[in-house]
């Protein structure tokens, strides 16, 4: 690494295992560049809110193999340094990949406008996955739509394509990353460290802190904003640590979804589960811990599953250093948080299991996969000798924010959790909440199933099967 | 046309090849509207619409707009020269709103500028000066007001009163019937090129090129000979793009004639969304008159129609609810009604199944209920209203269901039986005997489905064929390609009759100018009309090339045999290359413009009554579910679907149709939920919020199967069976069963009140109401 600071007016990439070295604005989305700029057109805009999967490509940033990505919510300026595939890049020597194979001769394809965006969604799972099981294919498939064909002949064409064998081309060398590109107005810093994060932070409050893209990015999408200046997260080593003791994991503020899904796999399955149902493949390529409680969106799945968990936030500033606070207290208003002009979120440290410990998370939704909550429901327990000794109950979906359930807490301590204490705690659910109606559910149907929430929680820790998609 | 009725083996047609455009389409090479080469000075434009569902437009003032940079032109009411009219079926539809906006969305004007992002900014920035007026934004608050888009439509049979009035037990109900997103991947697009002399070609993905031919020339006040429309392939229409295609047409050829330049207008979703109509939303109330043993004795139905703000296709879209509001079942005496209610809502269009799948899940609801009113087995509730196979009763529009052609029994027995329905009723029951937190449910429902539209005259068809020197065959009929596979179906037809090889049919864009005043490709008809204009095409060229090659081999032309690409007279042949240079040669014509009208089909729309449909499709479905009573949450665990296609022209084809129906019907029914605000906002406007089937919403367990040897009863294409729309009512079972755990919550005898769509909470709250009304029972 050099101190000289890399700069131009270009954003340089490997496209389709070709450098490139594009002259436009860092704020013009990925695909914007993709078919206005390189002139490839299999890649389609099928929403412009990173849902429906039509504009899915293959990224690879650094080391690891290349991940499925949303190129309407992307912006030019995560391009930077990295390889992009599009489906024009996918054929070896002109011969189609074994997903390509499968996918012509099954039947996969009607209409055919989401199917580039399937295959590449599929390349992605396949090159990582050798054997994926079928629900492996779902997760992989949960942030792509296709109105014709009722999925099932691309679900089979992921396992023809598997069976076949599907390689991973060796990778490209991926461009240095600048440190700057300044393009018609719009201006992107990549700083790689946290003093030049706070750095920049604090000479530009006004800039947008680009993590993972896939909210902002929606604004971007739909030509709500300019961005004329972005300071990205992606390259500051301190936010893209993942730290683990025995105690707690500590994850910077720029690690993905993907990878904190694959961390807590095992201390937390139910968080592994809530996470496999956040956003898709696509989204959880991108998207960051930072990003998701930064938003402070009070739908978001991530805060009330890591409030319940008990977890602290770090913040920092060029003037005031860092702080640690407790994550519940992170959030004030609708919005609203606690974190100031010139401060960026660092990190979240999220304590791990402990003997006699439990904990849920459950998501209602209209639809399984790649929905955002009607209500979330988090729930973490310490038992000793049948007893709860203590608790956090967390709600999305229910208030301006994400909240805890401090009445509901207070009637389970200290009794066992059973029909009664889970009763006596419903009562007071209203003293926590007052939920909002919208087009995900009423407010009647949030109190409601805020309160079946414990039911199940009750009925879960005891064995039962509690959810219809475990049958 | 001489063709065996019983199932044959075919060279071309009858076999699974794959879609003509999958090789392309997995490598991103096939090439949709927006991915057609730029020409130079080609401009971006994007539609100016109302914020406001009410309102008096007092002014519009593009000048911010027009100061941005890079835009070219604004265009609104008054900048049209020819006629400021869309309507589909009935005038005084304006393509812009000129004093009154009537709907959240309602197009006022385009902007152009050189870049879609530029085109979309100024779009924002034009200032309306709208002074709001109070919406009507529900179907009740229209009824009760009188506000409609056209007269009621009454279908009356027998006397319903006195069949009422006798009636042993009457059922009375509701249902609110949700509306439906297309949800087609590519939104709405179109690119106009102005030519010379006013010319004008048109790149539009719709349906129905004619219209949006004969809709831009009248809105440029040219004529229909000045416009060409091209579609080679929509991504995806489901009658989304049969009449809505022409606002997006039109205003780009507006914008183009304004500024000499080529002009393309692509939709956001969310624009697309917002301004373009959908299923119709309905609420269906009925008054049933049966027997002890559920057999329907007298029926009257009134539906609620949402038609939004025009007529737009509202009034054949009621008159198919209308006439499939029988569903399978004799009704022996009818009152159908259906009223166009008039909403400060998007105008609602045609949509797969186009008004059927609400008649049938209206009737099927009524069935639903006799049977567990009378607590009697549903099934057998079905079974004494079917339209006897012996018996061939007639329905209430008239049509006769002819007993040789009623596949009612057979497709629901063989399913019945292959989804082994007796043993999981009972190990249903037994489960939720138990009491359990995650109940199941099993419902069968079958669908006849009428093919043909109801308006006579649509049912036309034309096809132009040219074989050429070296064999090779050019295609061209008036369908349009959505995904349904209808190009490939349409080779496999011309290719059978040359028996040549499908590679040596050129699949060609649908354009007007080869074949003109074409029907939409719509109401499941495009392979059944383009298949045979095409089939009459190929066979008049057929007859010629046969004369030649029997002048060639000196023996009579009865005796010619086109076989595996060569043409044969006894042990001599040519191959269908060397015939057709031949032809030529003979100064023969090797072109022919092919045409086809349904024979034996007549309506009268005053009356609605007349035989409407050439022939019916069966099929049925059972669908197992398991929901969630604490929560509202579902899931289809397994379905099972039998459907008749008659001789499939291509079962993988079908195959595909009738799967992805299904999902969109279950889409309908389930997670896809419009959500309308106070202020009469579309909040549903994008993937994020409006929820279509994913992946693992497929049923867990799913058995699709078409009836086998079941050649249609009617001469049509090869004796195959429109497929595009009928299996999405399948999907009605899915609902049904969904109803039947609902049921097991409450005391026998009572009949669940759930809404469609059965999206959680309206499963929840129907599993509350049923298990409140129990309480109050006991």
């Amino acid at each position: 690494m050099t101190d000289q600071p890399r700069t131009s007016d270009s954003i340089r990439f490997v496209l389709n295992g070709k450098p490139v070295a594009l002259a436009v604005r860092p704020d013009t989305t990925a695909l914007d560049v993709i078919r206005n700029h390189a002139g490839l057109t299999g890649t389609k805009e099928g929403c412009a809110e990173g849902d429906c999967g039509a504009c899915t490509v293959l990224l690879r940033r650094g080391e690891g193999p290349r991940q499925a990505a949303n190129a309407c919510i992307m912006t030019a300026a995560q391009l930077d340094g990295t390889e992009l595939t599009t489906v024009e890049g996918l054929k070896q020597d002109g011969v189609l990949t074994p997903v390509q194979d499968a996918m012509a001769s099954n039947g996969s394809s009607q209409c055919g406008f989401c199917t580039p965006g399937i295959v590449m969604a599929l390349t992605g799972l396949l090159e990582k996955a050798a054997d994926p099981e079928e629900e492996a294919i779902h997760d992989a498939l949960a942030g792509n739509l296709c109105r014709c064909t009722g999925y099932r002949p691309i679900v089979e064409a992921a396992k023809t394509a598997a069976k076949a064998g599907v390689a991973a081309p060796s990778a490209a060398g991926l461009p240095e990353k600048q440190t700057e590109v300044s393009c018609g107005g719009s201006v992107l810093h990549q700083p790689e460290t946290l003093d030049q994060l706070t750095a920049l932070r604090a000479a530009y409050p006004d800039a947008v802190l680009l993590a993972g893209g896939t909210d902002l990015g929606v604004a971007r999408a739909d030509y709500h904003s300019d961005w004329d200046r972005i300071i990205s997260t992606a390259q500051v080593g301190e936010l893209r640590a993942i730290g683990e003791t025995a105690d707690a994991w500590t994850f910077g503020a720029a690690v993905t979804w993907e990878e904190i899904l694959q961390a807590v796999r095992a201390d937390y399955p139910s968080l592994a589960t809530l996470i496999r149902r956040f956003g898709s493949t696509q989204i959880r390529a991108m998207g960051t811990v930072g990003g998701n409680i930064g938003t402070a969106s009070p739908i978001g799945d991530g805060p009330p599953a890591l409030i319940a968990l008990g977890a602290t936030i770090t913040l920092a500033s060029k003037a005031g250093g860092a702080r640690t606070l407790p994550l519940e207290d992170f959030f004030l208003d609708y919005r609203k948080t606690e974190l100031k002009p010139d401060e960026v979120i660092v990190s979240v440290t999220v304590p791990r299991p402990k003997a006699g410990e439990e904990f849920r998370v459950y998501k209602l939704s209209k639809r399984y996969d790649q929905d955002i909550s009607t209500v979330c429901g988090a729930f973490w327990l310490a038992t000793e000798g049948g007893k709860v000794t203590a608790c956090r109950l967390a709600y999305g979906g229910m208030a301006a924010i994400p909240k805890r359930a401090k009445a509901m807490e207070n009637k389970l301590l200290d009794r066992p959790l059973d029909r009664g204490s889970v009763s006596e705690a419903i009562e007071a659910l209203s003293e926590d909440f007052s939920p909002l109606s919208d087009w995900r559910g009423s407010a009647a149907y949030r109190k409601k199933t805020a309160a079946a929430l414990l039911h199940r929680l009750a009925r879960d820790l005891a064995g039962e099967i509690v959810e219809v998609m475990a049958l | 046309m001489n063709v065996d009725v019983k199932s044959v083996q075919r060279a071309v047609v009858g076999h699974g090849i794959a879609h003509d455009s999958a090789a392309k389409q997995i490598a991103g090479e096939a090439s949709y509207i927006d991915d057609i080469a730029e020409l130079p000075g080609t401009l971006h434009a994007a539609l100016v619409i109302s914020p406001v569902a009410h309102g008096k437009l007092k002014g519009i003032d593009p000048s911010k707009a027009l100061a941005m940079p890079g835009v070219a032109a604004f265009v609104a009411a008054g900048d049209i020269p020819g006629h400021n009219d869309v309507g589909p079926i009935l005038p005084n539809e304006p393509l812009f709103a000129e004093t009154v906006v009537e709907y959240v969305g309602h197009p006022v004007g385009a902007v152009a500028a050189t870049t879609y992002e530029q085109a979309v900014k100024a779009a924002r920035a034009v200032a309306l000066d709208i002074e709001e007026l109070e919406p009507v934004l529900d179907v009740e608050a229209a009824h009760a007001a009188g506000s409609y888009v056209m007269p009621p439509q009454i279908l009356i049979e027998g006397d319903v009163d006195a069949a009422l009035a006798s009636a042993e037990r009457i059922i009375e109900g509701r249902l609110d019937i949700g509306g439906q997103d297309h949800f087609y991947l590519e939104t709405h697009i179109g690119y106009a090129i102005p030519g010379e002399d006013g010319d004008m070609i048109v790149h539009s993905s719709t349906q129905h090129p004619t219209e949006v031919q004969h809709h831009v020339a009248h809105v440029l006040g040219g004529l229909a000979n000045s416009v060409d429309v091209f579609t080679r392939r929509m991504g995806g229409g489901f009658g989304g793009k049969e009449s809505q295609a022409t606002i997006i047409a039109a205003s780009a050829a507006l914008l183009a004639r304004k500024t000499g330049k080529p002009v393309k207008l692509r939709l956001k979703r969310s624009a697309d969304m917002t301004a373009t109509g959908k299923r119709h939303d309905m609420v269906a109330t009925w008054k049933a008159g049966v027997d002890a043993n559920g057999r329907i004795r007298g029926l009257e139905i009134e539906y609620l129609a949402r038609a939004g703000n025009t007529p737009d296709l509202t009034g054949p879209v009621i008159t198919r609810t209308l006439t499939h509001s029988d569903n399978s079942y004799f009704i022996p005496a009818a009152r159908f009604t259906g009223h166009a209610c008039k909403t400060n809502t998007v105008s609602n269009t045609a949509f797969r199944g186009f008004g059927g799948p609400q008649g049938i899940i209206g009737i099927e609801a009524v069935i639903d209920q006799i049977a567990r009113e009378l607590r009697l087995d549903s099934n057998a509730v079905r079974a004494v209203n079917y339209y006897g196979p012996e018996t061939g009763e007639v329905t209430p529009y008239g049509q006769a269901v002819e007993t040789h052609q009623n596949r009612l029994i057979e497709v629901t027995d063989a399913l019945l039986a292959s989804s082994e329905w007796e043993r999981r009723r009972a190990e249903i029951d037994a489960h939720n005997a138990t009491d359990p937190l995650l109940r199941r449910g099993l419902a069968m429902m079958p669908v006849k489905f009428g093919i043909s539209f109801n308006l006579t005259s649509l049912n036309q068809a034309g096809a132009l064929v040219h074989v050429y020197q070296d064999g090779s065959v050019h295609l061209n009929h008036g369908g349009t390609e959505m995904g349904q596979g209808l190009f490939m179906k349409v080779a496999q037809v011309v290719a059978e009759v040359f028996q040549i090889d499908i590679d040596q049919v050129k699949i060609t864009a649908t354009t007007t100018g080869k074949v003109p005043n074409t029907s939409a490709t719509a109401a499941s008809t495009g392979s059944d009309l383009n298949g045979m204009a095409a089939y009459n095409a190929a066979t008049a060229i057929r007859g010629r090339m046969a004369k030649v090659a029997a002048d060639h081999f000196d023996v009579p032309a009865e005796e010619i045999v086109f076989r595996e690409g060569r043409v044969h007279a006894d042990n001599r042949s040519v191959s269908f290359g060397e015939l057709a240079k031949m032809t030529w040669a003979a100064r023969v014509q090797l072109s022919e413009a092919g045409y086809y009208a349904t024979p034996k089909i007549h309506w009268d729309p005053k009356t609605l009554k007349g035989r409407p449909f050439f022939y019916y499709t069966y099929g049925a479905a059972v669908a197992e579910v398991a929901i969630d009573t604490l929560t509202g949450e579902s899931r289809c665990l397994r379905a099972d679907l039998l459907q008749d296609c008659g001789a499939s022209l291509n079962p993988a084809i079908d195959l595909g149709q009738i799967e992805g129906a299904f999902v969109q019907g279950m889409g309908w029914l389930t997670c896809e939920e419009l959500w309308w605000d106070d202020k009469g906002r579309l909040r549903t406007v994008g993937p994020s919020t409006y929820k279509i089937p994913g992946s693992r919403d497929v049923p867990r367990e799913f058995n699709v199967a078409l009836l086998e040897n079941a050649p249609n009863g009617e001469e049509t294409v090869f004796r195959s069976k429109a497929v595009g729309e009928p299996p999405l009512m399948l999907a009605v079972a899915v609902w049904l069963a969904i109803r039947d755990a609902v049921a097991s919550c409450g005391a026998p005898g009572l009949s669940p009140q759930l809404k469609a769509p059965a999206t959680p909470e309206n499963i929840l709250d129907a599993v509350d109401d049923i298990r409140a009304r129990s309480g109050k029972l006991q």
